[in-house]
């Protein structure tokens, strides 16, 4: 059976999925973070397959852009983990909840 | 058949075995020029004038006990030296020896591929071999190496940006990312790239300098400081693999400056037809001889300057080398646009 | 077929790695099982004709954010795991099975909408340049200027304020 493109949005949805177990049930924040980007991976997997079956390259664009979002994302929330964590010597995200009611 | 794996299969293997060879007998050309350096004679009793010591070095390195401390991370202690190695070794695919010449009636590129993306395959490369020193230093489940495998991670992101830097205005000048398009460009362009971007030249050879960890920005491996830094607790086989992959790393990074910016295969005054008896020797000498003369230029910068401290390394990375590099850019920039 | 097996090898160990990485008590090894996920995507771009596309995702990704989040686990190694107590409002099980329940229908969503709509056909691209990754730098600096400079002032912004975050004192 030839590969396509149904069967890399198979993998990005599968991919996806795995993402957001790890966002739902895991409680260290650090490993959240890392399934979010585990989230924006599946969704480049999406864009530069489809960018492939159009021969068009403005998905891998696209793709450069989510990369760049990524990282940014990425190096401002670890900042905030690291203030956070040199107040309350935690990485639990049940435990962070100072602004709840 | 022959065409798709027979033919690329020797020349990784003639490459590999090269390289490996070529690391182990540096450690006895640096011994030897920082010997002479300091008006002494280095390795002398094994073979003549210590030409075998390499091969005692690594029998004695492989008969030593196998230490692991007890509470390390076994997976992670022993995949850290390897960590370090491969990328030291796969960024042989890329890098070009010669054109292509006629051997044994076929015609055979002495590069073993030619991606059109090599330069970056190159720099992506070198940033996979960071997690080597993060995780020796984390492995080893011990303070002094976590500190100083923090310290020297640091350092080399820091100075990527900068040798980053340089190499774009090295594809600026050259128009593709391609590392035999760019000896090409070199070619087409009647002068070397050293020559017309010294700047580039300048920052690409300290960058590369704390890159490869080598002095005189070694202060994460120096035996006065943090003790021996992240490779404290490793001994043996893996130790010697941590050196064997900075000799490896240096060997790359000259091979790299050899084909950006002094012409790769290309003899001096490639299009000068009067100089046509210099291609008597091969285009593949030529590179061995241009890469040799970084080496030693590397050796040497050992053997003179003295060690810098963590501060300053890290303020001359930031705050000189990064916006120097970016000023080339621009410049450079500048000039190609005007004179289009 | 050799396009067969390099996609159903590469879709394995990117979804076991991806499997790794949230089911691993041990933060460490989580990070490292993500670099390996990456490493296997870039390859998997490779295989979709995005040369460029993989490089960057090596240098970037690999390179750079994760070792961003290796520093970060170093800097907060607890002596005791943090999920050693379990949270009784917190509903796992319910989790895994919406998760299921979401992928499966995903799942139908692909299948079915592929195998109805016709063949999509789009105008063949018309750039100056060939090559994939001058075709992409075209389209960066010509078309998408825009959200091109405002990426780059998204990730100064991002600098400095990861640095004002982390910094000890202002």
């Amino acid at each position: 059976m030839p590969i396509t493109p149904t069967h890399y949005m198979l993998l990005s949805a599968a991919l996806f999925i795995i993402g957001v177990i790890g966002v739902m049930v895991r409680r260290n924040i650090i490993i959240i973070f890392m399934s979010i980007e585990l989230i924006l991976n599946a969704v480049n997997i999406n864009l530069i397959a489809f960018s492939d079956q159009l021969h068009n390259v403005i998905g891998q664009v696209f793709a450069v852009f989510v990369i760049a979002v990524a990282a940014a994302e990425a190096a401002v929330g670890l900042g905030i983990i690291l203030a956070f964590y040199r107040n309350k010597e935690s990485v639990n995200i049940d435990e962070m909840n100072l602004m709840r009611w | 058949m022959i065409d798709t794996f027979i033919i690329p299969t020797l020349k990784i293997l003639i490459v590999l075995n090269a390289t490996l060879v070529g690391v182990s007998y540096m450690t006895l050309l640096e011994r030897k020029v920082i010997a002479w350096a300091q008006s002494r004679l280095g390795p002398m009793r094994v073979g003549p004038q210590g030409v075998l010591q390499p091969i005692a070095d690594a029998v004695k390195l492989i008969l030593k006990e196998d230490i692991t401390p007890s509470k390390a991370d076994k997976w992670v202690f022993t995949a850290a030296p390897v960590i370090s190695m491969v990328p030291a070794l796969i960024v042989y695919a890329v890098i070009p020896f010669g054109p292509v010449v006629r051997l044994f009636g076929r015609d055979v590129s002495l590069y073993i591929t030619d991606v059109n993306v090599g330069l970056l395959y190159i720099v992506s490369v070198a940033s996979v071999g960071v997690y080597g020193i993060i995780l020796a230093g984390y492995a080893s489940n011990s303070k002094f190496p976590l500190l100083a495998s923090l310290r020297a991670s640091a350092q080399l992101i820091s100075y990527e940006v900068a040798v980053t830097l340089t190499l774009v205005s090295v594809i600026l000048m050259s128009g593709s990312l391609s590392m035999v398009s760019i000896v090409n460009a070199q070619y087409n362009a009647h002068v070397w790239f050293g020559f017309v971007q010294p700047v580039a030249f300048v920052i690409f050879v300290i960058g590369s300098l704390a890159e490869t960890n080598r002095a005189p920005f070694d202060l994460p491996e120096a035996e006065q400081e943090l003790t021996g830094g992240f490779h404290t607790e490793y001994s043996g086989m893996r130790f010697a693999l941590f050196f064997l992959a900075e000799y490896a790393n240096m060997i790359v990074v000259s091979s790299v400056a050899t084909t950006l910016f002094f012409g790769g295969w290309l003899r001096p005054f490639p299009n000068v037809a009067a100089l046509h008896f210099l291609d008597v020797i091969p285009s593949w000498t030529w590179f061995l001889i241009k890469s040799f003369v970084f080496l030693y230029l590397f050796i040497w910068i050992r053997a003179t300057l003295p060690r810098y401290r963590y501060d300053q390394l890290m303020r001359l990375g930031w705050k000189v080398l990064i916006p120097v590099a970016i000023l080339n850019l621009v410049v450079t920039g500048i000039v190609k646009v005007m004179l289009l | 077929m050799a396009h067969a097996i390099a996609f159903y090898t590469l879709a394995a160990f990117i979804l076991g790695f991806a499997i790794l990485v949230v089911t691993t008590k041990d933060t460490v090894h989580s990070v490292l099982f993500l670099v390996l996920d990456f490493l296997f995507v870039a390859a998997l771009y490779v295989m979709l004709n995005a040369p460029f596309l993989a490089v960057i995702q090596v240098l970037v990704y690999a390179g750079g954010i994760v070792v961003l989040y290796l520093f970060v686990v170093m800097l907060v190694n607890l002596k005791r795991p943090p999920e050693a107590h379990s949270d009784p409002h917190r509903m796992t099980k319910f989790g895994f099975g919406l998760a299921g329940a979401v992928l499966i229908e995903l799942g139908a969503i692909v299948v079915s909408g592929y195998m109805k709509a016709p063949a999509v056909t789009s105008p063949a691209q018309n750039l100056p340049v060939s090559g994939n990754t001058e075709q992409v730098g075209w389209l960066l600096y010509t078309n998408y200027l825009i959200p091109f400079e405002i990426a780059s002032m998204l990730l100064l912004v991002a600098m400095i304020g990861a640095i004002v975050l982390a910094k000890r004192e202002l």
